[in-house]
Parts: structure tokens; C-alpha cells; sequence
């Protein structure tokens, strides 16, 4: 009898390798049977390693391909890899969406570029920029709801923190000045967050939400009465990016393109994700933080004070937040528009939820949004190329996106008291 | 010499309940001081209130003859107390070492964790007072007798000389709670002085030096094991008689109510967890399932109240096929359920007792009509319930989560008993219960016996089995090892069965 249960519970694992077979050689069918098309034998792919801001770097030469074998040869790997998986089964299974994912995406860059040329610098170093202000998002979700305070209101944060940036910084004439004045409305609006969650325990999905709707009402007000009147309130004003203020980094091939033709705010939010992911796994603060997010009376009974650590928590993400507000404008267009955040508040929760609650994780999650905006971009100037309505294609990141998350990279955890005000016996 | 800890007149009310009223109570250097006491007696308030959890409404508390005001557990680790409270206040995403070194870090260059100067010095600390554990194991994965023993590892780590233990055998299997008896006279040996919470007399009999008795939060009497005895130990408890035996008559077995046949039942992971298991109940008998916690008998009762799908073999309820039947079904068929625990799968907490009272008949007259539910009956019902089964609360529209164990358990057995069965099956039905809600349940249950219901007990309290029971079935590793009348089997016999051996 014993066996019967034994065999049962070996068939399921059974059908799970073989459905993630599957999937795999349809995906690897999939890049045989659509990167072949409109396209014959001989026609060559550009791949550009400089891009158009860069002409003071060192220029490389580009890579130039042909289009069917590299579609071929990736699309039969992939197939192959799905069949092996099918029918013998590999032990680990997780390199193979890693492989399968990236066999897919050059595949269809080199169709997409396909009788024309393509920088793909250009597009990594456009990634990074899209994902920073969802990076930055992301950290903040990170540092709240690892005190199991849930901020939905990163998006009303960056938004503020956004027109602040160029009101004060235009006011003033300093840069400085509007970009710290972008942190204050931050954590302003975060301390307002935490009183109304902690201190009076509302709602904390309620809390955010008054905070979204105030942020994006007064900013789309203020916005309308006040700095397109004044106009020389809302005039450009942004960080010199790393190249203009050291030619030298700008002129690394490939690494100048890719980091130094950046804002400094970009680096600041790489910095910040190393900072973070160290702090929260290897510091009193981090410990103490993860505690209070899992079990506050369990901290509370070893002496932790869980209220203070959730208002440090709570106001320190909403600075997070404001930095990544501070990026819409002075770290990149320099100007306020209404509604510029455009959700990305929401996409950098999504990211942080998708990166299992670590900065890291929410990283490689930002990244993959990021390549999806920076996709679009591309493909709209491909457009020729690309026959498939653009639609279509810029769902692909996402749909990708969920089958790793629900397949492959498997359950996330949020911390176990996330959501939940403390009540103090 | 003054006491290590002196209490003197502490009064803490909360509302609607005087929690605390004027205790005093000493503990010495070295020395074990049990603190018994029904539930809701006052305890577990006077034990937040020395470990600062709550501040008292008057009296006073003294630490090695000095005066302390404690107002955060901050200052009570200070002072050198520490508590195992009978939840555990561990991170089970953390290792033990994190757990134990959270809220007093030991850092390197200032900022980072020091988690392997942590990890050895745990591991010195286990070794010397017998406490195994790997520091570098992960909380989830322990087991509830390693996780009691990291929350003593936290205690000593800070070096307390006062150790706070509250109900810590609640959840230990005997085993287990020998085990910490050995662990605890050790600790005692070292100057290290114990408060002791627990209802259970024996062992507090055991292993105290002292006893205080609280009820309804006023100290009773101190006394000392050799000075009392067990019977007199739960008057002052309860305040009145209690009959520790079960009194009843022989059972008059009728007609076959409940019947298996080589039933198969998998746990969540897909493991055939019940073996091929057959046996009948009777009317008019209780049939006690013994066995050690996780020998198949939670999916056992799952699979015959139909929470578990049934992977192979039959169940009949009075004759009629119920192997596929819906929980709904084999309620209406006659069957009650007193599931084993109570909080998650007996009572919607947040609910009031009222409607707790009427989660298996609500969509039934006198209660509803169509889509409209009758309040005033409810309530009325209610009322009578409460006051039949002596559930003690302020008042019917009370929340259940904030009524006491033992009166959540009555709340379950008034909603269950209360109607016309034919079968009760009940599942641990006193775990966790005070002496005075023991003696009651079991009385209800023997009454529906002999009111001719069949009634299948499971519970791994072999006190319980021995004393409640007509026929004594033994479960090991999803087989039944036997079925024998109670009068015909011994203590040592039953214990060996549970082990998995069968005595010749």
C-alpha cells in the first residue's frame, strides 16, 4: 500500500518536469518557427556595442550576425534542452529558463535587427534607466514592509517628491536643494503614512490610497495653476550626467556607455541596493527590522521597540521614495509634467513582490520591467522590421514575468505580520 | 536574606475583570515556585506584569530587596528575568542563533552581525545545561521541544538568574516534559530560580519546591508539595470538590453506528497516512483511540467528518454509505465533531458566541427561514446554551477569541451536544483545559453515552483513554495494533502498543 502512495507522489513531480519540458520546447519551436520568417538566407544582423550619445567614447566595432543560423542554432537548442527535459528530466531545472529566456530574447533582437542595425548598449543602458525609479520604489516598498508596514503610497511619494524637486530647486537655483527638498516631501509624506497606520492603526491600504489621491491632486493643481503660469518655475534642471563631469569614464567602452552616461541618482540607487541588502541581513537594524516585520510581539518581549523601528522604517522608505521622485526630474527630463510617475510606484511594488521582499531580488525584477519599457522604445524605431503589432510584443516581458514567477522561481513569502498594526497588550 | 523577588500587593484590572487582586508571592535563590491556577485565574497577567509587559494598578515589586518599576521587558531582561511564554516568541524565519541574539546583538566592527561568536557561545551554553540544539538551524524546522529549548537558550544567553516558565508542558509530549524537568532541576542546581505556571497537578506536584494557588486573580494559599496532596491541591484550585476519577456505569452497547473497512486516508504530502484501518462503534460505548500525536489519527477523524477525501475503503454512519459524503451530509446525518484544535477548525474567533453557537444549524429553523436569519432566536438560544454549559462570559454577543480556552471549548461542546446525536466523534477535546473544564467535558461526554449515542474519542492524554473509555483501540503508524476492552488491558500493555509492539 505504501507503494501505491509512493508512486503518486512521483508521478506528480513527473508531470511537473514534463509540463516545464514542454513549455520549454514550445518556446524553443516558437523561436524556430517566428524568427524565421520575413527574413533569407544571408541577410545580416547589426548589433551596435556604441550608441548615438556616446561619440566621444572609444567606438567598438560591431557584431555583426547572420540572422537564420543564430535563430536556428538557438531555437534547436532550446528545443532540445525541452525535450531532454521531457523525457530524461534535468535535476536542476532553474538555468534552463535562464538559458531558454535569453535564447529567446537575441533571437528576437537579431530578427528584429535584422537588414539594419541595433545598438544593444543602448538599449541595457536605457534598461538601467527605466528600472532606476522602480529599483528606488521597490527599496522603499522594502524597507516598509519588512516592519510589516504595506506603503502603497510610493507612487503618491515619488510624485510629490517630483514637482518639489523642480519647484525648489528653480526657487532657489540650486540643485542641491531640490534634491533634498525631494527627500523631506518624502518623508513627510511617509511620517504622515506612519501615524495614520501606526499610531492610530488605520487602514494601511486606506492610508496609502488618501495619500495617492492627495499627492496626485495637489501636484496635477499645483501643476496647473501655479508652474504653467510661472514657467520659469518648471525650466529644465538636471544633474550633469557621470561623462559630463569626467570625460574619462565616458570614454570606457561598452561600461562608459552602459554606467557613466547615467545620473548620478542611478548610482546612488545602486549604491542604495547594496547598502540595503547588506543592512537588512547583516546589521542590529536589519535583524531588528526583519523581526519586528515577522513577529512584533516576539521583538517587543526582547525589548525591541516596535513602533520606533516601524516610524524609522516607514520614514526612511518614503526618503527611498523621494529619491526616486527626485529621478523623474532631476535625474532625467528635468521638468515637472503632471502625472509623470505614471505608475511606476505600482510596477516598483510589483517588482518588490516578484523579488520575494530583498533588494536584490527586487533589482532583478526592476531590471526585467525596465528592459520591457526600453523594448518598447526600440521596437517602435524597428517598426519596420517588426510586423507584429508592437502591443503583442510589449506584453512578452511581463508574460514571461509571470510563468517564471509561477513556474520556475516558485512561492514568494511577504513578512508574516505585513499589513498588520501592533497592538501593544 | 530578602527573597531574590518579592511581589507585594499586586492589583491589575482590566475591564469588566479584576486580573489581579493585592497578590503577594516571594520566590528564593535556587529555588522552584509553581504558580497554580485554572485558566483565567490571574497567572499569565501576573507574569506580564513582572516581566513589564503590563504596568500594575498598585503594589509594589522588589528585585533582590530593591524596589523596581517595570515598565518595558527591557528593563525586566535587565534585572535578570527571563520568560518562556506558552506561545513562543520566536521569528520562525530566523535561525536560533539570530533568535537568540536578537535585542542584544554582538557585533563586529561595529556594524555587522556577529553571527559565529554568537553560534559558539550557544553552543557552549547548550552543552553545559544540556539544551541540544544547532544554532544554525532554522526555527521552522524544529520541532516544538527544540523550540522550548531555544527560548530557555535566550534566557540564559542573557544571563538571568530568574527564569519565568509559562505552561511550558502544554505543548510537550511526555517525553518531552521529562526532558525539561531534567532541564529545569539542572538550572535550579546553578542558582538559577524558576516560576512554574501550570494547571496540571501532577506536575507541579513533581517538580515544585513551593506552590501558590490563584484563583479569580487572588492568591489562595502557598503550600508545599509534601504538605498536600493532589486532591487538595485542586480544591484550592477550582474552590470546590473535584472528582479527579470518572464515575460511570457500565456501557449497554447497542446497535453498530459508525463501521470502517480498510480505510485509506493521505496527508497533505500525499503519504498514506491511515493504513487500512476497520473497526465499529456502538451505541451506548465510548471507543478510545490512543496513540502518540501523528500516528494518523488527525486524518483519521478528517477523513470520517468528511474534511479529508477518503483514498481508499469504506465508511457506513448507521448503514448508510458516507465514504464520499460531504461534512454536511454526515452532520445531518446525526454525527458531532470536536475537532482537535479548537481555535483553527472549531470557532470563527472574531464571531460572537451567539453566532458560534450556531455554525452547523443556522441555515436550519428555528434560526432562518429562506434567505432571513431570526436574531431573537438566536440570541434567545444562546442565552439557554450559556448558561446549560456554564460558559463563563460577560455576555452572548462576546467575541469567542477573547473568551478562555476552557470556555472555548465549552462553546464548541454546547454547539455540539446540544442537538440529537448519534455519534460524537471527538478529537484531544481537553488539550490545553483547565482541571475544572476537564472534569466537565468528560462528564458530557459519558452523559451522551449513556443517553445511547456512539462516542469515538481520539486523544494521546492516556489518562484520558484509560479512564473515559469502554474499548480502547491502539493507532501506530496508520494501522489499529489492537481494539481490547478497557477492563482488559493494563497501562504498560496500552504503552507498549502505542510504541508499536505487540505484547505477547
Amino acid at each position: 500500500m505504501a507503494a501505491v502512495a509512493q508512486i503518486g507522489v512521483r508521478s506528480e513531480t513527473f508531470s511537473r518536469a514534463r509540463l516545464l519540458g514542454a513549455f520549454y520546447t514550445v518556446v524553443g519551436l516558437a523561436i524556430l518557427f517566428f524568427f524565421s520568417r520575413n527574413t533569407h538566407v544571408g541577410e545580416l544582423a547589426t548589433l551596435g556595442l556604441n550608441t548615438v550619445q556616446s561619440v566621444k567614447a572609444i567606438q567598438l566595432p560591431d557584431i555583426i550576425v547572420p540572422v537564420l543560423p543564430v535563430t536556428a542554432i538557438l531555437g534547436a537548442l532550446v528545443t532540445l534542452l525541452g525535450v531532454w527535459q521531457m523525457v530524461r528530466g534535468f535535476r536542476t531545472t532553474g538555468w534552463l529558463l535562464g538559458v531558454a529566456s535569453s535564447a529567446f530574447l537575441v533571437s528576437f533582437l537579431v530578427w528584429a535587427a535584422r537588414g539594419t542595425s541595433f545598438s544593444l548598449i543602448g538599449i541595457l543602458s536605457a534598461s538601467l534607466q527605466l528600472a532606476t525609479p522602480i529599483l528606488l520604489g521597490a527599496l522603499s516598498g522594502v524597507l516598509c514592509e519588512r516592519s510589516a508596514v504595506i506603503n502603497i503610497a510610493i507612487e503618491g511619494m515619488m510624485l510629490g517628491a517630483a514637482m518639489t524637486s523642480v519647484l525648489v530647486a528653480n526657487l532657489t537655483g540650486s540643485l542641491w536643494l531640490g534634491f533634498f527638498a525631494a527627500l523631506a516631501v518624502g518623508a513627510l509624506l511617509a511620517a504622515w503614512h506612519a501615524v495614520m497606520s501606526i499610531q492610530f492603526k488605520m487602514d494601511q491600504i486606506v492610508s496609502g490610497t488618501v495619500i495617492n489621491i492627495f499627492a496626485t491632486g495637489l501636484t496635477s493643481f499645483l501643476n496647473q495653476r501655479v508652474m504653467q503660469v510661472y514657467q520659469n518655475l518648471n525650466n529644465q534642471v538636471t544633474f550633469p550626467l557621470l561623462s559630463q563631469v569626467s570625460p574619462e569614464l565616458g570614454r570606457i567602452p561598452i561600461l562608459g556607455p552602459l554606467f557613466f552616461d547615467q545620473s548620478p541618482i542611478v548610482w546612488m540607487a545602486l549604491i542604495l541596493l547594496v547598502v540595503i541588502q547588506v543592512a537588512l541581513f547583516n546589521t542590529r537594524w536589519g535583524l531588528r527590522t526583519r523581526a519586528v516585520g515577522e513577529h512584533p510581539r516576539a521583538a517587543d518581549t526582547l525589548g525591541i521597540n516596535v513602533i520606533r523601528t516601524r516610524y524609522i522604517n516607514v520614514i526612511l522608505g518614503g526618503m527611498v521614495a523621494g529619491l526616486g521622485g527626485a529621478y523623474f526630474t532631476l535625474g532625467s527630463v528635468g521638468r515637472f509634467d503632471k502625472l509623470m510617475t505614471n505608475g511606476r510606484g505600482f510596477i516598483a511594488l510589483a517588482a518588490m513582490i516578484f523579488g520575494n521582499w530583498t533588494p536584490v531580488g527586487s533589482f532583478a525584477s526592476s531590471l526585467i520591467f525596465g528592459f520591457a519599457d526600453a523594448l518598447q522604445v526600440k521596437l517602435q524605431i524597428l517598426s519596420g522590421q517588426v510586423n507584429i503589432p508592437s502591443d503583442f510584443l510589449l506584453m512578452l516581458p511581463y508574460i514571461v514575468t509571470m510563468i517564471a514567477l509561477a513556474g520556475v522561481v516558485g512561492r514568494v513569502v511577504p513578512p508574516a505580520a505585513d499589513g498588520q498594526p501592533y497592538e501593544k497588550q | 536574606m530578602a527573597p531574590l523577588l518579592e511581589l507585594r500587593g499586586i492589583t491589575k484590572q482590566f475591564p469588566g475583570v479584576l486580573a489581579n487582586d493585592q497578590i503577594d508571592l516571594t520566590l528564593e535563590p535556587g529555588e522552584i515556585h509553581a504558580l497554580l491556577g485554572e485558566n483565567g485565574a490571574g497567572k499569565t497577567t501576573l507574569m506580564n506584569i513582572l516581566y513589564g509587559l503590563y504596568t500594575p494598578d498598585a503594589g509594589k515589586l522588589l528585585i533582590r530587596g530593591k524596589e523596581a518599576q517595570m515598565t518595558s521587558p527591557d528593563q525586566a531582561i535587565h534585572l535578570g528575568i527571563g520568560m518562556v511564554h506558552q506561545h513562543f516568541m520566536l521569528i520562525p524565519q530566523f535561525t536560533v542563533t539570530e533568535n537568540v541574539m536578537l535585542g542584544d546583538e554582538t557585533l563586529q566592527r561595529g556594524v555587522f552581525l556577529d553571527r559565529a561568536t554568537v553560534a559558539a557561545r550557544i553552543s557552549e551554553i547548550s552543552e553545559q545545561n544540556n539544551l541540544q540544539v544547532n544554532p544554525d538551524a532554522y526555527v521552522k524546522d524544529l520541532s516544538v521541544g527544540a523550540q522550548q529549548r531555544v527560548e530557555i537558550l535566550k534566557i540564559l544567553y542573557r544571563q538571568s538568574d530568574i527564569l519565568i516558565l509559562d505552561e511550558p508542558t502544554a505543548v510537550l509530549t511526555p517525553q518531552e516534559a521529562e526532558d525539561l524537568f531534567k532541564v529545569i532541576r539542572a538550572l535550579v542546581a546553578r542558582q538559577v530560580s524558576v516560576i512554574f505556571i501550570s494547571h496540571k497537578l501532577k506536575e507541579v506536584m513533581e517538580i515544585a519546591d513551593r506552590i501558590t494557588v490563584l484563583r479569580n486573580g487572588r492568591v489562595v494559599g502557598t503550600t508545599r508539595p509534601a504538605e498536600t496532596d493532589m486532591a487538595a491541591l485542586a480544591r484550592m484550585m477550582v474552590g470546590r470538590e473535584v472528582i479527579l476519577t470518572v464515575d460511570k456505569k457500565p456501557a449497554r452497547p447497542g446497535a453498530v453506528v459508525l463501521e470502517l473497512e480498510d480505510l485509506m486516508v493521505l496527508d497533505d504530502r500525499k503519504h498514506l497516512t491511515v493504513n487500512g484501518v476497520s473497526f465499529q462503534v456502538h451505541a451506548g460505548e465510548i471507543l478510545g483511540v490512543a496513540g502518540v500525536q501523528g500516528n494518523g489519527q488527525t486524518e483519521l477523524v478528517e477523513a470520517l467528518t468528511g474534511l479529508r477525501a477518503i483514498a481508499g475503503g469504506r465508511t457506513r454512519i448507521l448503514g448508510h454509505e458516507t465514504t464520499r459524503a460531504t461534512p454536511r451530509q454526515i452532520l445531518e446525518a446525526g454525527v458531532a465533531h470536536i475537532p482537535e484544535d479548537r481555535q483553527r477548525d472549531g470557532l470563527v474567533l472574531n464571531y460572537p458566541i451567539a453566532d458560534n453557537l450556531i455554525l452547523n444549524t443556522y441555515y436550519l429553523p428555528p434560526f432562518a427561514s429562506g434567505i432571513s436569519m431570526h436574531e431573537n432566536t438566536i440570541f434567545a438560544t444562546a442565552e439557554e446554551l450559556v448558561k446549560a454549559f456554564d460558559i463563563r462570559t460577560p455576555s452572548v454577543r462576546t467575541a469567542v477569541s477573547s473568551l478562555s480556552g476552557g470556555n472555548q471549548q465549552k462553546v464548541i461542546v454546547a454547539r455540539e451536544l446540544s442537538r440529537h446525536i448519534k455519534l460524537l466523534i471527538a478529537s484531544q477535546p481537553t488539550r490545553g483545559l483547565d482541571v475544572g473544564s476537564i472534569e466537565y467535558i468528560h462528564q458530557q461526554l459519558v452523559a451522551k453515552r449513556d443517553q445511547g449515542a456512539a462516542v469515538l474519542l481520539v486523544s494521546s492524554e492516556l489518562d484520558e483513554i484509560m479512564s473515559l473509555s469502554d474499548r480502547i483501540a491502539v493507532m501506530y503508524r496508520g494501522k489499529m495494533m489492537d481494539i481490547r476492552p478497557s477492563d482488559q488491558v493494563t497501562r504498560e500493555e496500552l504503552g507498549l502498543l502505542m510504541a508499536g509492539v505487540q505484547p505477547t
